[in-house]
């Protein structure tokens, strides 16, 4: 066990201080969504000429073009957190569409989106799920025919995040109705602009239609040409998981953060002018709370530990996305157990806690659960590539 | 960078694992629940040989004074073959104890145990939890009173006793108004006993004793918390082995997810809490002002998803689990007996808000 980083990261991570010691005051306390684009764009450009964006890209894909190093990214994440403030941007442009066009798109594809979408000058959606094809994304209908050059696209996605703000959208349709369901399936980049494309917005149970939108996504004879296939025609479920690969690992999640905000509030809250910390029921809660926030902090270790030697993390990698969703629920939980009956103000009245935070995160944390793979879906992937179990039996075809 | 076990501690583990699993498969558990008590000092010696009992003895004594984490290792390997042995008591606690006294005094007995020649058992129940009237008094150079549910005293050669949170007491199995009591438990794999002392004369004492009496809990509640995750493993282990074996509907009951996410929820539950053993036993070795934090967490954490584990294993097995022929039981109960031997986790979470200041009333 040797938990010291290596002389010259900390070269590095002063660096990083310096950087933010200057630059924060820029965005600090500010969601992302409060700076305007055009100040968005600048600060992800500035980021990108340091380095602590777009990191590993090739230069001539508009990156920085270091070497991979995974202690460097653990180093931003860790600096950027404390700091408070977000590195780079969350979207699905740079998390998922970004290394898919790195591993299979043409060399004119990755020249043309790469530096556009790190620089934040194009917003893009991910078109996976729809009304029938949930869990069971690969059943999905939309369709592609050929038309000349060109595919005609007809079909429904929901579960949009941010398409009413997107220009792009990369989007997973059937282009051979034939074939069996995983190979008909092709992976597409596709205009939002683009006649016979509608976005619905949809309320969540959060009530807010703000930064993280969900959408509806209809498309009517939507015209898009052949050349927007990324990779091969009919291997998009194929591409599409190799990006599943590369979303980004929660080595930085704030679960501690979330618990210390907890403590906090614990120490402040009273009912019948006893603090809520004073209340051994509640105290308990929060202790068994603290010990799976430890166990959740020393496990990402662990896992960076695999990922730096190269070696497979195996079931202990698996878990991480169950427990900590839940965790973060779990978390909200107690806060809102603490304020009482005045736990469930929300959107801004008098009286409310830290402005509405612990609701709006017990709304995300549920969301979380079942976003990007249900809980069971993951445990599932747990008992059969984890530990083993067989798999479900297909059923028997109607006769 | 490398938050895990090293090379010589994961050969530890593979060479525990493998001699447990050959010298003492679940047959020879089983017979040893027909004794009067489980400790067996014939395996005593062979873990000696193997060099698991004096990972913290001195090298002076002719221990290799190993790490925490290695005896975590070692625990660990006990729990998941459900071994009885006194290694908590005469390995983990006794050691650090003994390490207070001077090492004229302390030599022969930690020697001892390195070579196996010596087991301790230890009295020290009342120091977190006082039931039935019991407490140790020193009384002009002699002990008296009563300690419960003693660890590892039937086969042991001298008592590691608790007098107050200042003091502890060694004394020799058959001093003079000593008398040992066995209290049989469910549990046929660990050894648990009332000691009545009457005007006992104590081997030695250790004054002052404080900060050792704490080191002793942390390290203890770590290990202690490393056999239980071990016990939790195996039913894991068992339960997926079980699932793939086992046809109902024609299909193994493994692919049916009911039965898978039992036990995906297990293993969910007992990775994260891996690394939160090995963290809390480097901050023993490494940063001891975390330690007893970690201690508490670790311990208190542990056995209540072990618990979980430990009910979910069994009904994975189905009817044959409540079976006595299918052997699961004794690592339920393992995992029962270990859940209050050193504090249980209402307490320990207690402990843990104390620690951080969380528990004054405003």
């Amino acid at each position: 066990m040797d938990l010291e980083y290596d002389k010259k990261y900390e070269t590095f991570r002063q660096e990083v201080q310096t950087f933010l010691d200057e630059h924060k005051p820029k965005v600090k306390d500010r969601a992302t969504s409060e700076l305007s684009r055009a100040d968005f764009e600048e600060w992800l450009q500035l980021q990108i000429k340091h380095g602590y964006w777009a990191r590993t890209i090739p230069q001539q894909y508009g990156g920085y073009g270091a070497e991979p190093d995974l202690m460097h990214t653990v180093i931003m994440d860790e600096e950027f957190n404390r700091a408070g403030v977000l590195r780079g941007s969350p979207a699905q442009g740079p998390s998922m569409l970004v290394p898919t066009l790195l591993e299979h798109g043409t060399e004119a594809q990755r020249e043309k989106w790469i530096g556009a979408t790190m620089q934040g000058k194009v917003r893009w959606c991910q078109g996976y799920s729809e009304p029938g094809s949930g869990s069971d994304l690969a059943s999905l209908q939309t369709s592609a025919r050929e038309d000349g050059d060109d595919f005609l696209i007809n079909g429904q996605k929901i579960w949009t995040s941010t398409a009413d703000k997107a220009d792009m959208m990369f989007v997973l349709v059937r282009t051979e109705p034939d074939a069996p369901k995983h190979s008909g399936i092709s992976y597409v980049l596709l205009d939002m602009k683009t006649p016979g494309l509608e976005v619905q917005p949809l309320r969540t149970m959060s009530g807010d239609i703000g930064e993280n939108s969900f959408n509806q996504v209809f498309f009517k004879d939507v015209r898009v040409p052949q050349s927007n296939v990324v990779g091969q025609r009919g291997e998009g479920w194929k591409i599409a998981n190799t990006t599943l690969k590369h979303e980004r690992n929660s080595l930085s999640s704030n679960a501690e953060g979330t618990l210390m905000r907890l403590i906090r509030l614990m120490n402040r809250e009273t009912i019948n002018g006893v603090s809520a910390m004073a209340n051994p029921i509640y105290r308990d809660r929060l202790m068994k709370l603290q010990a799976r926030v430890l166990a959740m902090k020393h496990h990402s270790m662990r896992i960076l530990t695999y990922s730096l030697k190269k070696e497979n993390s195996g079931t202990a990698g698996l878990v991480t996305k169950l427990q900590n969703c839940q965790l973060g629920f779990d978390m909200a939980s107690l806060a809102i157990d603490v304020m009482g009956e005045l736990g469930v103000l929300y959107d801004h009245t008098k009286y409310e806690r830290d402005k509405g935070f612990w609701q709006a995160h017990s709304f995300f944390s549920l969301g979380l659960i079942i976003g990007g793979g249900t809980a069971q879906i993951q445990k599932n992937i747990i008992s059969e590539r984890g530990l083993g179990l067989p798999r479900e039996p297909k059923p028997a075809k109607p006769a | 960078m490398n938050f895990g076990l090293s090379e010589d501690q994961t050969l530890l583990q593979e060479t525990m694992r493998s001699f447990l699993a050959d010298q003492v498969p679940i047959e020879r558990v089983r017979d040893l629940r027909t004794e009067d008590c489980p400790g067996d000092r014939a395996l005593w010696t062979q873990l000696a040989e193997l060099g698991a009992t004096g990972i913290l003895i001195p090298e002076a004594n002719g221990g290799s004074d190993l790490s925490l984490l290695d005896a975590v290792v070692v625990s660990h390997a006990l729990g998941y073959a459900v071994t009885p042995s006194a290694f908590l008591s005469s390995s983990v606690l006794a050691p650090l104890a003994l390490r207070a006294l001077p090492e004229s005094q302390s030599s022969d007995w930690l020697a001892g145990i390195g070579t196996g020649e010596l087991v301790f058992g230890v009295a020290l129940t009342e120091l977190f939890s006082v039931r039935e009237n019991a407490g140790i008094r020193l009384e002009n150079g002699s002990l008296s009173g009563k300690s419960m549910m003693a660890i590892d005293l039937c086969k042991a050669d001298f008592f590691i006793v608790a007098i107050n949170e200042e003091t502890l007491a060694v004394v020799r199995h058959d001093a003079p108004g000593l008398e040992v009591n066995r209290l049989v438990t469910t549990d046929a794999t660990r050894c648990t006993s009332e000691l009545l002392l009457e005007q006992v004369v104590p081997e030695a004492l250790i004054e002052n004793a404080g900060p050792t009496i704490s080191r002793m809990l942390q390290a203890g509640r770590i290990a202690l918390s490393a056999d239980t995750h071990g016990a939790a493993e195996a039913m894991i282990d068992q339960s997926v082995a079980y699932a793939q074996q086992r046809k109902q509907f024609g299909r193994p009951i493994g692919s049916f997810q009911a039965v898978k996410h039992m036990c995906a929820e297990m293993i969910a539950d007992l990775e994260p809490a891996r690394s939160l053993l090995w963290y809390s036993a480097h901050s023993f070795d490494a940063m001891p002002e975390e330690a007893p934090l970690m201690s508490c967490h670790a311990l208190a954490h542990i056995s209540e998803i072990s618990r979980t584990i430990a009910s979910v294993a069994t009904q994975v097995h189905g009817g044959i689990g409540w079976t006595d022929d299918q052997n699961l039981h004794f690592w339920f109960k393992r995992i029962g007996m270990n859940r209050h031997l050193l504090g249980g986790p209402e307490a320990l979470r207690a402990e843990a808000a104390e620690l951080q200041g969380l528990a004054q009333a405003s």
